[in-house]
């Protein structure tokens, strides 16, 4: 199945080449643009419509500041912006914060917003069967009061610096709203119109809303599995805007294509190649050093994604505020590697198991990082296993020597602070600065410790970074007004119009 | 006839019943849990115990298999794992992309198969013969992904005729809108399905005209054309349906592979996204309808055959079914 997508792409890839692809014909720009239907390509359906039980990217995507909102929210460029908080006031001491809600706002139910909704929602997030991925970020909340409709005040256990960034990931939720793995109640500039599995899920522009009005009447996410089928659909005009681009082989038909515009933003998402810190011999530093030393990083990107993406040498990609160039503390160097090697021990180098996850574009790194591997007397057993096996192997039951896989989210590098995630890093001086940095008085005390996180992983070879993801989007040229960073898969929709 | 209906009717309760439980004890054992797709890569071991308990799958097997089993009994399908959302309704909704999809798909290549078949056999000295035979047998080879993907570089994204994909999203409210998406695909699998059954019906034309009964036929002064219509047809007819029932359910699973190259909602893409989140609810209800149909064809040509040929009612003795 692998092998024939890759066929697949290949073959479209040189059909359309020889076909010259026919450029785009002409959109129908239908009335005036305030009453605009956007026709939305993506790969990410959601998997149900809650953000607490495992509805995945999609629902992010779909939902996140377009029907629901958070009392913040982090903009396409990454800043944190007050939205259904009108303000905030917070303690000499960091543990005390009390929000002000903004006024006028209503649920698409005709529900004031009242801060028991807020309430609510921050419980959702924290219960125990939630399954969001930021509970543990709000373990530090050790009370909320709500004083009165518009006040909500909540105590903190230690100060937490990125509380604040935090709460942008809270979806506000109506108290009284039920079934919401399969309808919502949020404040959005847009309601639920139709979910149809498999296929699309629209959303209507809300009357009653708070702030401006959404500058298009409807807007609709069509879902594909097959990213051939997703770049026809906007070759062929059925849709508008491609959120998410995965694979270079579908761009050549859009880019010097005046009918396409072509964004190449920033993105968060990098490539791991994570080791077992705990099993011999990735617990040796050295030997970390002697196999991200083997790999030529710059030219595995450039096989995966020709001209796009970026080199990184640790796990903060550079739109996080501690970001800094590490691309050669781990240098490409096959002669090193090999004295690495014999210092650890291990002249003739060993051999080890590579677990692989099946989707793209785990396959090919893995084959990549093979034949480099092989240059230097290492052995790479490459072990396919899915998304799903994953999940039980690699990350619940910690059974594996090395794994690929992709993390998303920005801000993630707090991750090498915890002894118990999957990768099993543990060095207690790193574990002090990131808890050190969360407890930070200022911002640039927080961004000085997690600079001294990122230069001891990078030091200690923790991981091997591989790249960042390119995040490109592709648009017809008559739409404007969409986001291009897509941070942490969010997609802002009320804001594209149709010229 | 009764006693055979009621015997054939009671085999076929009896093997639907032990696919299930095959079916049911198959994705039991594949690797993983359906409680992944719900977490994250933050998922902490509380996060992991609580998916657990929502899908049940921290649940004996038999427990599982009992409650499944019970509710079939009542038509209620359960509710998905991971949607939420419940599985009859939705097996419904993608039954009205697919069935029309496998019926025209069938339709097609039937309607190809059967003349060139015929043509194939009876003109197999001639080089349009030949060529038919030829062409049969390069059709067998070709995958049917690619035929869908070069029809819709040429007719979609080249010539703009036709959509490259998707379903409309108002369903059969526009019938003429629902028809055009489906033409592609219909053509694609059509195409394709028509290469193996040319193939049966060209070997079933030549065994009638080998056939004695035709050789008597001819003897007696009867022309090629007027004793195959009166002798050949229907002998020739019985493997033929037989073939034609498999090839039926053949063409549904094609319909898998070519709705994910559409972009079509239909029974096929359900089944591959729930297989890979181990939605078991709707991998069970997808694979209870589709077993159910494939059974109730090979039913369905069973019967045809015997009203067809009266030899097949005789050879029923006390031995079981043939």
């Amino acid at each position: 199945m692998k092998r024939s997508t890759g066929a697949i792409a290949l073959s479209v890839a040189a059909a359309l080449a020889l076909s010259g692809c026919a450029a785009g014909g002409t959109t129908d720009s239908g009335a005036g643009s305030a009453d605009a239907v956007i026709e939305i390509g993506s790969l990410y359906e959601p998997q149900n419509l809650s953000n607490v039980d495992g509805g995945g990217q999609g629902v992010t995507e779909a939902f996140t500041g377009n029907v629901y909102e958070g009392l913040y929210r982090l903009s396409d460029d990454g800043e944190v912006e007050p939205l259904l908080a009108a303000s905030n006031t917070v303690s000499e001491d960091g543990l005390n914060y009390t929000f002000t809600l903004q006024d006028g706002v209503t649920f698409h139910s005709g529900d004031p917003l009242t801060a028991a909704d807020v309430k609510s929602s921050i419980e959702r997030v924290v219960a125990e069967d939630s399954q969001s991925a930021r509970k543990s970020s709000f373990a530090v909340i050790s009370d909320i009061q709500t004083p009165d409709d518009k006040t909500v005040a909540i105590t903190l256990s230690e100060p937490s610096i990125s509380f604040i960034y935090n709460l942008s990931y809270i979806w506000v939720v109506n108290d009284t709203a039920k079934d919401l793995k399969t309808s919502e109640d949020g404040t959005g500039p847009y309601t639920l119109g139709d979910w149809k599995r498999g296929s699309s899920l629209s959303l209507d522009r809300y009357s009653d809303y708070w702030g401006d009005a959404a500058s298009n009447k409807e807007v609709v996410f069509n879902y594909f599995t097959d990213a051939t089928a997703l770049s026809n659909a906007l070759v062929t005009d059925q849709i508008d805007i491609i959120t998410s681009v995965q694979s270079p082989d579908q761009l050549s038909q859009f880019t010097d294509n005046p009918d396409f515009v072509v964004s190449d933003g920033d993105s968060t998402t990098k490539e791991l190649l994570a080791f077992n810190d705990r099993v011999a011999p990735f617990d040796q530093v050295a030997v970390r050093k002697a196999v991200y030393s083997a790999i030529d990083t710059e030219k595995l990107l450039t096989s995966i994604w020709g001209d796009y993406g970026t080199l990184i040498g640790s796990m903060v990609p550079p739109t996080d505020p501690w970001y800094e160039d590490l691309t050669q503390v781990n240098p490409y160097d096959p002669e090193l590697s090999k004295t690495l090697l014999a210092e650890a021990g291990l002249p003739n180098g060993f051999e080890f198991t590579l677990d692989t996850p099946s989707y793209d574009p785990h396959p090919a790194v893995a084959e990549f990082l093979q034949s480099e591997l092989a240059k230097v007397g290492i052995t790479v057993n490459i072990n396919t296993i899915s998304a799903d096996e994953w999940y039980s192997k690699v990350f619940k039951e910690r059974d594996f020597e090395a794994t690929l896989q992709e993390h998303v989210n920005d801000r993630d590098v707090v991750w090498y602070g915890n002894p118990d995630f999957y990768w099993g890093y543990d060095n207690p001086q790193v574990t002090q600065w990131v808890s050190e940095a969360e407890q930070a008085a200022s911002t640039d005390e927080q961004t000085a410790k997690l600079k001294l996180v990122n230069e001891q992983i990078a030091a200690d070879a923790a991981s091997v970074w591989l790249y960042l993801y390119p995040q490109i989007v592709v648009a017809n040229s008559d739409i404007s007004g969409y986001g291009v960073n897509g941070l942490n898969s969010q997609f802002f929709v009320s804001k594209i119009v149709r010229s | 006839m009764t006693v055979y209906l009621v015997r054939r009717l009671a085999f076929l309760a009896i093997s639907f019943v032990i696919a299930m439980l095959v079916l049911f004890l198959l994705l039991r054992v594949l690797p993983g849990d359906p409680a992944n797709a719900l977490l994250s890569v933050n998922a902490t071991p509380e996060q992991i115990a609580a998916a657990q308990a929502q899908v049940g799958s921290d649940r004996p097997l038999i427990e599982q298999f009992f409650d499944w089993f019970g509710s079939l009994a009542t038509l209620d399908l359960g509710t998905s794992f991971i949607s939420s959302l419940p599985v009859g309704p939705e097996i419904a909704a993608r039954m009205a992309v697919t069935i029309p999809l496998t019926l025209l798909s069938f339709a097609l290549a039937l309607l190809i198969a059967l003349p060139a078949g015929f043509v194939a056999a009876v003109r197999s000295d001639r080089w349009y013969g030949v060529a038919l035979s030829g062409f049969s047998q390069l059709g067998i080879a070709v995958p049917v992904f690619w035929v869908g993907i070069l029809l819709v570089n040429v007719f979609a994204v080249n010539l703009r005729l036709l959509p490259s994909g998707g379903f409309p999203r108002d369903d059969w409210a526009n019938p003429a809108d629902a028809l055009t998406s489906l033409v592609l695909p219909v053509i694609t699998i059509g195409l394709v399905m028509s290469a193996s059954l040319t193939r049966y019906i060209r070997s079933a034309t030549l065994d009638v005209i080998g056939s004695d009964y035709l050789r008597s036929a001819r003897a007696q002064g009867a022309s090629f054309s007027g004793a195959f219509r009166r002798h050949g047809l229907r002998n020739g007819s019985v493997p033929v349906i037989s073939i034609l029932g498999i090839e039926l359910a053949t063409t549904f699973l094609g319909a898998v592979v070519v709705e994910s190259v559409f972009a079509l909602p239909g029974l096929g893409s359900m089944l591959l996204t729930a297989i890979q989140q181990h939605d078991y609810p709707n991998i069970q209800g997808i694979l209870f309808v589709s077993t159910l149909l494939v059974l109730l064809i090979g039913f369905a040509a069973d019967v045809v055959q015997r009203f067809i040929d009266p030899r097949l009612r005789v050879s029923i003795s006390g031995n079981g079914i043939r």
